[in-house]
């Protein structure tokens, strides 16, 4: 197979999660190639590039909107992407992250700065991002156009996925992955 | 129980069915699936959960199968775009309901209500998370009840009171207030009817109901006796 005139560009996104669903992509292993042949990675925390490119063909998001600076960023990412998709289920259905919801946010606080610690520590201002009252899945707050659940979803699962989007076509997942798979 | 057997259509389907059976008796006897979340074999309708809905020839309304009986001349439709449209929803609201976290839930690869969501192509919620703030009642010695699991589907209000005859289980509460309770909404391990059956804890479709000491995934339920005993008072098992 000759190699594709233009590649398409490809992200991901790294919000309110544990990197698992990043780890999950590197689990892709000798599968990245065959990727990388047909996709360039413009922008990720796997790649060395600070701001986002001005249009994006595939941008995969894993983790829920939890802070100010996620609303900012994902609002940004849309605008500048073609196809967003949701990875893994904090992206798709807030998952762990929302645990925290019922609560509020300065029970939550309170646990780690006040409770949970040997000495009072001062409230973060400024630097470390706000958090929203709630955390919430991505197409709570920026339309999504395609959903991968799984926590994190399986190497397979994001090639098979990647490899369709590649193609054009929009991946046909329901037999391959689920909530908390 | 000797009656009247009648003859219906199911799916274009020529079936037939005693009097008193419902769509869903009827359709399951003739292997055709329809989906259903508080029904369970063995146990009383309930009517609770509406996965089950179909269309029949003639009725404005969708019906639940499970609590519909059947008809002489019956037509019903049990899947169509506009039923997977209903049933979604359905499903939906119960994600959005309460707090359903399966990555780490006891029952993550076990639940009725993953399956039913992978099953009719929920990848999503719509809907508006709650979030409600909901108890863990851990105080009985060997079982847990975490309402940010239940979908109210009454199956341990049946079972506990219809199988085991305790009746610890009850419910509390309207609309989303609804909650299930045990004896007067006091703590599950103060309860003077509950005899640690377990029963509950094995036919409940979710993660609500769990034995103590099970970490995320390991809740598989054990719901084979049910259709047993069932038979042995003389009960239908379908
Ligand atoms: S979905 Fe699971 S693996 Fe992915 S970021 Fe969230 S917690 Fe981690
Ligand atoms: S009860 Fe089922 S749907 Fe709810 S969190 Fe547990 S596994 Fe997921
Ligand atoms: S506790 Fe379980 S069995 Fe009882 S109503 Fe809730 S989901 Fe159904
Ligand atoms: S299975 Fe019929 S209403 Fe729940």
């Amino acid at each position: 197979m000759s190699e594709p005139v233009t590649k398409a560009k490809l992200a991901t996104v790294w919000l309110d999660g544990c990197s698992g669903c990043h780890m999950s992509f590197l689990d892709m292993d000798e599968r990245l190639l065959e990727v990388a042949a047909r996709a360039e990675l413009v922008y990720s925390p796997l790649v060395d590039r600070k701001d986002f490119p001005e249009i994006v063909d595939i941008t995969l998001v894993e983790g829920a909107v939890s802070s100010e600076e996620d609303l900012r960023k994902i609002r940004h990412i849309r605008e500048h992407t073609r196809v967003l998709v949701s990875l893994g289920d904090c992206a798709v259905a807030g998952n762990v992250p929302t645990m925290r919801n019922p609560f509020g946010v300065e029970p939550v606080l309170s646990r780690a700065y006040d409770e949970n610690v040997t000495a009072p520590a001062p409230r973060p201002r400024g630097v470390i991002p706000v958090l929203l009252q709630a955390a919430r899945p991505v197409h709570a707050v920026v339309p999504v156009d395609v959903y991968i659940p799984g926590c994190p979803p399986s190497a397979e699962t994001i090639h098979y996925a990647v490899s369709e989007l590649l193609a054009g076509r929009k991946p046909e997942l329901r037999k391959l992955t689920r909530f908390g798979a | 129980m000797a009656g009247r057997v009648l003859t219906c259509q199911i799916d274009g389907q020529d079936v037939s069915g005693l009097e008193e059976s419902t769509i869903l008796e009827v359709a399951r006897e003739h292997h055709i699936r329809i989906p259903t979340l508080c029904h369970v074999p063995g146990l009383p309708e309930a009517g609770a959960c509406r996965v089950c809905l179909v269309e029949v020839e003639g009725a404005a309304r969708l019906l639940p199968a499970c609590v519909t009986r059947i008809a002489e001349g019956m037509k019903v439709k049990t899947e169509s775009e506009r039923l997977l449209k209903y049933r979604r929803m359905t499903v939906e609201m119960l994600f959005a309901e309460r707090n359903h976290i399966c990555s780490v839930c006891v029952s993550n690869g076990h639940c009725d209500l993953q399956w039913l969501a992978q099953t009719l192509g929920v990848d999503h919620i719509r809907f508006p998370y709650r979030y409600p703030a909901l108890p863990v009642d851990s105080s009985h010695a060997r079982f847990v009840a975490d309402h940010n699991r239940c979908v109210l589907c009454l199956r341990c209000v049946r079972v506990c009171g219809e199988i085991e005859g305790a009746h610890t289980w009850d419910v509390m509460g309207r609309g989303a207030d609804c909650l299930v309770i045990t004896d007067l909404a006091q703590p599950w391990g103060e309860s003077a009817s509950c005899t640690s059956c377990g029963k509950c804890v094995q036919v409940c479709p979710t993660g609500a109901l769990s034995e103590k000491g099970k970490s995320a995934g390991e809740m598989a339920k054990q719901r084979r006796f049910l259709p047993y005993l069932t038979l042995m008072r003389g009960g239908n098992h379908v």
